[in-house]
């Protein structure tokens, strides 16, 4: 078999680890499954389209940067698309979650994310219609690069922005006053109370970085594949696998659970066929419970 | 006049599908707390099961066995079964979010199971031929569609009558304390894990039974039935009729398939036959809401049980979240 499906492995993985980190902080500080993540994706990628096509109308036909697809308003697009989708997340927490939280009835919010991840799917679907759309059209050629794997500018690019992204996560998570708020609440929500942890901000910088990252995982997706109302929703398993896989809680256990997933589905599709690549997340999730509920980097709950 | 019954028969017999749907779900969330996101995929279960079983042969795909139509729905209720018992299995000892998560999947697995495993489903085109009870009498439609609604009552009126019976009898309220106060019923001896997997596989046994109806209902199933929006909208019937309430989950179901059916009827007429598609969608925004602001203003619906306190990893980490969270 080829070796390309690395490559497309890690593509997906990427997509699938920058989603899971937003399931996992929300899982691990607010305890719920939030089913409605998958539609943050979609609303951030088509936010940025939105962006895209308004820089474009204003400014004409901008070149883009020299070997890769898209130029300088896809990344201005994707800023502001990361800050409408963090505000997106904030505003559901607002009007939604916030409020059945404080009943602490926390399935009834896991309940509340499956209605508000159908509402928001079907109003994308009634504002842009089903039809897939794209940022580019463009063909990019995929340069060889040894062992009989092609890869395209786009696709380094893609690659290196996780990285970077990933490990700035990582960093606040580890090296600031916030990101250690953000794990004391986690490990036991009671005593970050009584230290004196400023709860709520803490949920809301939990929102930001889950919304801002799923809304760049939304924009990969929509570079390298294609941009649907059902973007977010299709990649809802494969996110709530590796984010179990990984852990939950855990930031690189998140990425890492994704990059595995991304390649065993990616192995999948070279050797029994693409239609079954769904079920790959189910058998590994499956697994995991049986074997390792805890996850890769998982602590067990106090 | 004849016209109108026979729709009202028709919509009547639809709803009571969904009746049934939602008093397995009822069994599974309203007595015990169990989260089932995946209910399309054990209604699929069902159907295929009872399909499979009951049509007559066919080359291009495993069966048909062409067994009587009662002996589908009992392979339907036995399968559904196994299935709910094994994803309970799984997953009744994690947290509960685990069992939402796990039955999202099963329900994403039976779907591309029915799209792709040709030989066993017919993929995408789906089972057609499958067999009516009353198929003799297709030629006179009222006759039909009130044969069909009195088959589908009295299957209906026998899992109500067997569920209020259920809920009262000792294993029920085995169900209730373990949903009301899980360590006060372990201390009495009762195994949680053991009453939830039965909890949730009679359930699923119930939504196959009410996918394998369906089947013999219409004659011809796709994958296309099965798609997350049924999950979504059992849920939504279980909520408005008031979850824990057997009579509640059947008066939801009609009231919010009427809903349903009365907005997509108006849709059609309001809408230029290009832009249904989007306005069908625009129903789906407005259940999707009606769902949400229930959970928030009214939890119970209209028949629900007296305020309940749901299983949660740790009771200290609820009240943790609960008195930190409301700013």
């Amino acid at each position: 078999m080829s070796l390309q499906f690395v490559v497309d492995g890690l593509l997906t993985g990427s997509m699938i680890g920058l989603g899971a980190i937003g399931v996992t902080l929300t899982y691990s500080i607010l305890r719920f499954s939030n089913f409605a993540h998958g539609d943050f994706m979609a609303w951030g990628t088509y936010a940025t389209l939105a962006v895209v096509s308004a820089i474009g109308a204003t400014f004409g036909k901008v070149a883009p940067i020299a070997p890769l697809s898209f130029g300088w308003p896809l990344l201005v697009a994707l800023v502001v698309g990361m800050a409408f989708t963090a505000l997106l997340a904030l505003l559901l927490d607002r009007v939604l979650f916030s409020r059945l939280r404080s009943q602490g009835q926390a399935i009834i919010v896991v309940m509340a994310s499956f209605g508000a991840s159908m509402a928001l799917r079907s109003l994308l679907e009634f504002t842009f219609s089903s039809r897939p759309t794209y940022f580019s059209r463009a063909i990019q050629i995929a340069m060889p690069v040894g062992f009989g794997i092609r890869i395209t500018p786009d696709q380094i690019a893609l690659l290196l922005l996780t990285a970077v992204l990933v490990l700035g996560v990582h960093l606040l998570m580890t090296r600031t006053q916030t990101g250690r708020a953000m794990q004391a609440l986690s490990q036991n929500a009671a005593l970050a109370r009584i230290v004196g942890i400023d709860v709520a901000s803490v949920v809301r910088v939990t929102w930001i970085i889950g919304g801002a990252l799923a809304c760049v995982a939304g924009v990969m997706i929509g570079i390298l594949v294609q941009i649907r109302p059902f973007m977010g929703f299709d990649m809802l398993l494969p996110m709530f696998a590796a984010a179990i896989l990984g852990g939950i809680g855990s930031i690189p256990g998140a990425v890492l659970g994704g990059l595995i997933i991304g390649l065993a589905e990616a192995g999948a599709v070279q050797l029994i066929g693409a239609e079954w690549r769904a079920a790959v997340s189910f058998i590994i999730l499956m697994a995991v419970l049986f074997v390792r509920p805890i996850g890769l980097f998982g602590v067990r709950e106090r | 006049m004849i016209d109108l019954i026979g729709y009202g028969a028709f919509f009547l017999t639809t709803a009571l599908i969904f009746s049934l749907v939602t008093l397995g779900l009822n069994l599974q969330w309203g007595l015990t707390g169990l989260f089932n996101v995946g209910l399309a995929g054990f209604v699929a279960i069902g159907a295929y099961t009872s399909a499979l079983l009951t049509t007559p042969d066919d080359a291009a795909r495993l069966g048909g066995f062409g067994l009587p139509i009662l002996v589908g729905w009992a392979g339907a209720m036995v399968v559904g079964g196994i299935a709910a018992a094994l994803t309970g299995m799984a997953t009744l000892r994690l947290r509960s979010d685990y069992l939402a998560i796990t039955t999202f999947g099963v329900a994403v697995v039976v779907q591309l199971v029915a799209l792709n495993a040709q030989k066993l489903t017919g993929g995408p085109f789906g089972i057609g031929f499958i067999p009516r009870p009353f198929g003799s009498l297709a030629e006179t439609p009222l006759l039909f569609n009130l044969s069909n609604l009195a088959v589908v009552g009295a299957v209906t009126l026998i899992a109500y009558l067997a569920l209020e019976h259920l809920s009262r009898s000792p294993w029920g309220r085995v169900l209730k304390a373990l949903r009301e106060d899980e360590r006060a019923a372990i201390s009495l001896g009762k195994s949680a894990r053991f009453y939830r997997v039965q909890a949730f596989a009679v359930g699923g046994a119930i939504m196959a039974l009410a996918g394998a109806l369906q089947a013999h209902f219409t004659g011809f199933i796709a994958p296309d039935n099965y798609l997350p929006i049924l999950t979504f909208q059992v849920w939504v019937m279980l909520i408005v009729g008031g979850s824990g309430s057997n009579l509640g989950a059947v008066i939801g179901s009609i009231l919010v398939w009427g809903i349903w059916a009365g907005s997509g009827t108006l849709t059609s007429v309001l809408f230029a036959p290009e832009q249904q598609a989007r306005a069908a969608s625009l129903q789906i925004v407005a259940i999707g809401v009606m769902l949400c602001v229930i959970l928030l203003i009214r939890p119970n619906g209209l028949f629900g049980d007296r305020p309940r306190r749901p299983r949660f990893g740790k009771r200290e980490k609820a009240a943790a979240i609960k008195s930190s969270s409301g700013s």
